[in-house]
């Protein structure tokens, strides 16, 4: 089941930024691409846990702040040499405003 | 048999091109009664811009004629409104004459313009972009010699309104909104280049520009006041912001209604006898705007109507621009994914640039400018959903091009004009060196022996290497690319003076015309090219916060546990009384778990949360104090000792030098971390000669040393120069800084910048040539008047909200 629920405008996050959404089970980042897609991923880097939400946002990547590991938004996957995944939410635009499905945000507690 | 009764109501592109369907299916079963609140009959509205141009005359664009009217039996009831809609009765009632019965009824209101709604959009000569009338109020203003044109919308209309009026031989300003132009149809590489080419033909282009107010004098538009204060003094103004469907008199009548008037599959509305087409109508959510569709539509609106079963699938569609000499065209999906791979290709002499979107060995979106010629070849394989894994390598260079080289690293350099400089030093173009070449000089050592290019400061040395490259092709052997990252093959010296000497003055044009290979570059190279426009046009480039690395772009340094550490500015570290206070105050405020006096002299705020970072700041600002910068590749601290106000071996005021210089300097950046001290005695209690430039002061003056570092590399300053007034002393520290900013590669310490350009060289333009000193200062200050400015205050005061999360689940939650 998807509940999603408006968590703000698309214009509140800049192009090739990011946002954080606080949760009871931590934060997710919300991220804007140079073309305006949308992606939310857990604010965390698994390497050290650096917030992925102050990384460099480059194509559909983000890279992390304290040790430039490189993700991809979509899938999480860490690139390159190094291994990991960051684990990612469904999120999307509709009319300017950004979506998260809070289900999926639930379950992650639940996991 | 009787005909069947049918009216119409508007002749736009789609209803003409729905008769034309119908009288072919069916010549004699039906008799139409069309209304046209335009008065005149069924035109190509998508050619009013070569009519706005002069290009075409009006006669050459109606599509259909009195006699085809007539030949058909179509009665004609143009500019007259239709006033009601009578579904009960099947009737409809025009401004004049008795409701007209229907047996089927096609409603072909098409769209109105979106006029918005700023201070003085009802002024005369605002105008929309929409009908004949439209066009021919533009063409009337701009017969007036001297006469401006300001345009808001920089989409497809809009820039073909500038286009035409411009032919017109008006002064013509685009404003738009986004970033780029046509941004729907057109990636940011794309935009980059048409509003180049306008550029060229001399319109003035402005994007992220937002509208505030018209200004008007005696109820006529005399110009557009932006946001930012900007005044854009106009004859008239028009509006090409987008088109709303027209479903006013469908929805008076009762018929399902959202963004357009509801169809099915079929085109019929909520009422089985009421049919719509065109612009007017919403299929499955989607309204339509382009032609292609429309004209599908209309078949399927014929065959619906002769009893035929017709479904209307909407299909991939193009854009092309109608401005004569801006070849581009944009199809379909054109937004990155995992699924989906990007082919690139650019041509920066050409200014072309191509981008095909591939999923599943599929083309799915394509984008190109400069060069469409092939446009109709890839736009069929995507339509066509062909398998291009056969052909993928030379897929780019279109059909008559399969199986040819790939593509030449060198092309960049290849492209440029031979009076493009290559060497900035000695003022050596690239003509001068293929000259050189040619007349036999065919290694590095003798051209710069014949030319002296790179014999100077060496940092053009890859771009001269690969301008013989280019000459000489197979005999002369590249060494090998030492590209900045894997976007590009260029150089961090190689960009730099391509920036320079090209002028380039935005990230998209980089990336463009040094064909950068992905689409926005990534985090090695952005922050430096961010860095490189920045230092190089101060004034023309806007500093980007998101090509910067977390610190910079928060003005505070990131811990390993995500929280941030804040120090603020002690200027030639010193404090006072009350600046400690407000500082222990701030501490206890927002719970600061570590303070600790730094290398630098002063006072590390340790463990403060990004979201209190502007209040924190906002207090430290209210008792006098500014960012200390100690996050930036920039000024960071100036130390010093107390010198002779308080030593007894001190002799100059070293401290007062000291704060003079930091005054002077903070708030630069560069291309590293810039750290300065200034010592009273040759005792150098500051350590002032292990910094990026460091003063001591002996009783006949002062001693500038330059290059120390005491990092991973511990190096002692190398003497720039003695001397005698304090003065001298500031001028020759703030003309290398400006040396230092203009010449090195990003993340070079100054250090590492003079072993590879020389001492002497950095002698020679700061120390032993003062017009070029004066130059340098100049242009510093002059950068200093965009970047001397304390961000703390900046961003809390204008960017707090940034700061906080987007949204708090857990709030909500609890509500």
């Amino acid at each position: 089941m998807t509940t999603w629920i408006d968590i703000g405008a698309l214009d509140d996050i800049p192009a090739r930024g990011a946002r954080v959404v606080k949760t009871a089970f931590g934060c997710v980042a919300i991220f804007r691409t140079g073309e305006d897609q949308v992606f939310a991923l857990e604010d965390r880097c698994p390497h050290k846990g650096g917030p992925l939400s102050e990384g460099i946002v480059h194509g559909q990547s983000v890279t992390c702040p304290l040790h430039n590991w490189v993700f991809n938004l979509e899938t999480g996957l860490a690139q390159g040499s190094d291994e990991g995944a960051v684990p990612t939410y469904p999120a999307r635009i509709e009319q300017g405003r950004i979506l998260l499905d809070a289900a999926q945000l639930e379950n992650r507690s639940a996991a | 048999m009787s005909k069947k009764k049918l009216v119409v109501i508007g002749a736009g592109m789609a209803s003409g091109r729905a008769l034309e369907h119908l009288f072919a299916a069916d010549p004699d079963g039906w008799d139409v009664t069309l209304f046209n609140a335009e008065p005149r009959g069924n035109y190509n509205r998508i050619m009013l811009s070569p009519v706005l141009s002069g290009e075409k005359e009006f006669p050459e664009i109606v599509t259909h004629d009195d006699a085809w009217y007539e030949k058909h039996g179509v009665t004609c009831r143009f500019g007259e409104k239709v006033t009601k809609i009578n579904r009960a009765a099947k009737t409809v009632s025009g401004e004049e004459g008795e409701p007209v019965a229907y047996d089927k009824l096609l409603v072909a209101t098409g769209s109105n313009p979106f006029i918005i709604p700023l201070p003085g959009h009802d002024l005369d000569g605002v105008i929309a972009y929409r009908d004949l009338e439209d066009t021919n109020a533009m063409i009337e203003a701009a017969a007036a010699p001297g006469s401006k044109a300001v345009v808001i919308g920089g989409g497809l209309l809009g820039l073909e309104a500038a286009a035409g009026l411009k032919l017109r031989g008006m002064d013509v300003t685009v404003v738009h909104l986004m970033g780029h132009l046509m941004e729907r149809q057109l990636d940011v590489a794309a935009g980059y280049l048409l509003r180049k080419a306008l550029l060229d033909r001399g319109i003035k282009v402005l994007c992220s520009a937002n509208s505030k107010e018209i200004i008007g004098v005696a109820g006529k538009v005399k110009a557009l006041m932006l946001e930012d204060g900007t005044e854009l003094p106009c004859d008239i103004l028009v509006m090409a912001v987008g088109i709303r469907p027209n479903t006013g008199l469908a929805a008076e009548a009762g018929l399902a209604t959202g963004r357009g008037i509801h169809v099915d599959d079929h085109m019929l509305t909520s009422d089985p006898d009421v049919l719509a087409v065109g612009e007017c109508v919403e299929h499955n959510g989607a309204v339509f705007g382009l032609v292609a569709p429309l004209y599908d539509q209309a078949k399927v609106v014929a065959q619906t109507l002769v009893g035929q079963t017709a479904h209307f699938v909407p299909k991939e569609v193009s854009t092309k621009l109608k401005v004569t000499g801006c070849d581009l065209f944009s199809a379909g999906d054109f937004e990155a994914g995992e699924d989906r791979e990007d082919i690139v290709f650019r041509d920066p002499g050409r200014g072309v640039y191509k981008r095909l979107i591939i999923k599943d060995n599929r083309i799915i979106g394509a984008v190109m400018y400069g060069d469409t010629a092939d446009a109709s070849w890839f736009f069929g394989l995507m339509k066509d959903e062909e398998d291009i894994s056969e052909m993928r390598e030379t897929l780019i260079f279109g059909p008559a091009f399969q199986g040819g080289n790939t593509l030449d690293p060198m092309a960049a350099v290849a492209a440029l004009p031979a009076d493009a400089e290559i060497c900035g030093c000695n003022g050596v173009s690239k003509g001068d060196i293929v000259a050189a070449i040619e007349g036999g000089a065919t290694d590095l050592a003798a051209v710069r022996a014949v030319t002296k290019a790179s014999g100077s400061c060496g940092t053009c040395t890859g771009l001269v290497e690969q301008v013989m490259g280019v000459t000489l092709g197979d005999d002369f052997v590249l060494p090998a690319a030492r590209g900045i990252c894997g976007c590009t093959e260029h150089s961090h010296e190689d960009v730099r003076r391509l920036i320079k000497s090209q002028e380039l003055k935005s990230q998209a044009a980089v990336w463009q015309e040094l064909g950068w290979k992905t689409k926005d570059g990534c985090h090695v190279c952005r922050p430096a090219i961010n860095y490189y426009l920045l230092a190089d046009w101060p004034l023309e480039y806007r500093d980007d916060p998101q090509s910067r690395f977390i610190n910079e772009r928060k003005h505070a340094n990131i811990q390993k546990d995500g929280t941030f550490s804040v120090v603020p500015r002690m200027f030639g570290g010193m404090t006072t009384s009350d600046e400690l206070r407000a500082i222990a105050d701030a501490a206890d405020k927002y719970n600061v778990p570590t303070i600790h006096v730094t290398g630098g002299q002063r006072i590390d705020l340790l463990g403060v949360k990004g979201e209190d970072l502007p209040a924190i700041w906002a207090d430290l600002n209210k008792a006098g104090m500014v960012s200390g910068h100690a996050y930036s590749k920039g000024l960071r601290t100036v130390k010093t000792c107390v010198g002779k106000e308080h030593c007894r071996f001190g002799t100059q005021d070293s401290s007062g030098l000291g704060i003079k210089l930091e005054q002077k300097l903070w708030g630069a950046w560069s291309p590293h971390k810039f750290k300065l001290a200034v010592s009273g005695c040759p005792r150098n209690c500051a350590e002032a000669t292990c910094k990026d430039l460091g003063v001591v002061c002996v009783d006949s003056g002062y001693q500038v040393g330059v290059g120390g570092a005491a990092g991973m590399d511990v190096r002692e300053t190398d003497l720039l120069a003695q001397l005698p007034t304090e003065q001298e002393a500031i001028d020759v520290t703030v003309a290398f800084y400006q040396l230092y900013r203009e010449n090195a590669k990003y993340l070079d310490r100054p250090y590492k910048w003079i072993d590879k350009v020389g001492l002497d060289w950095v002698k020679e333009r700061v120390i032993d040539d003062l017009e070029n000193r004066k130059a340098l200062i100049e242009r510093f200050e002059l950068s200093q008047t965009i970047y001397q400015k304390d961000p703390w205050a900046e961003h809390a005061r204008e960017r707090a909200e940034t700061y906080r999360p987007l949204a708090d689940l857990n709030l909500q939650a609890a509500e």
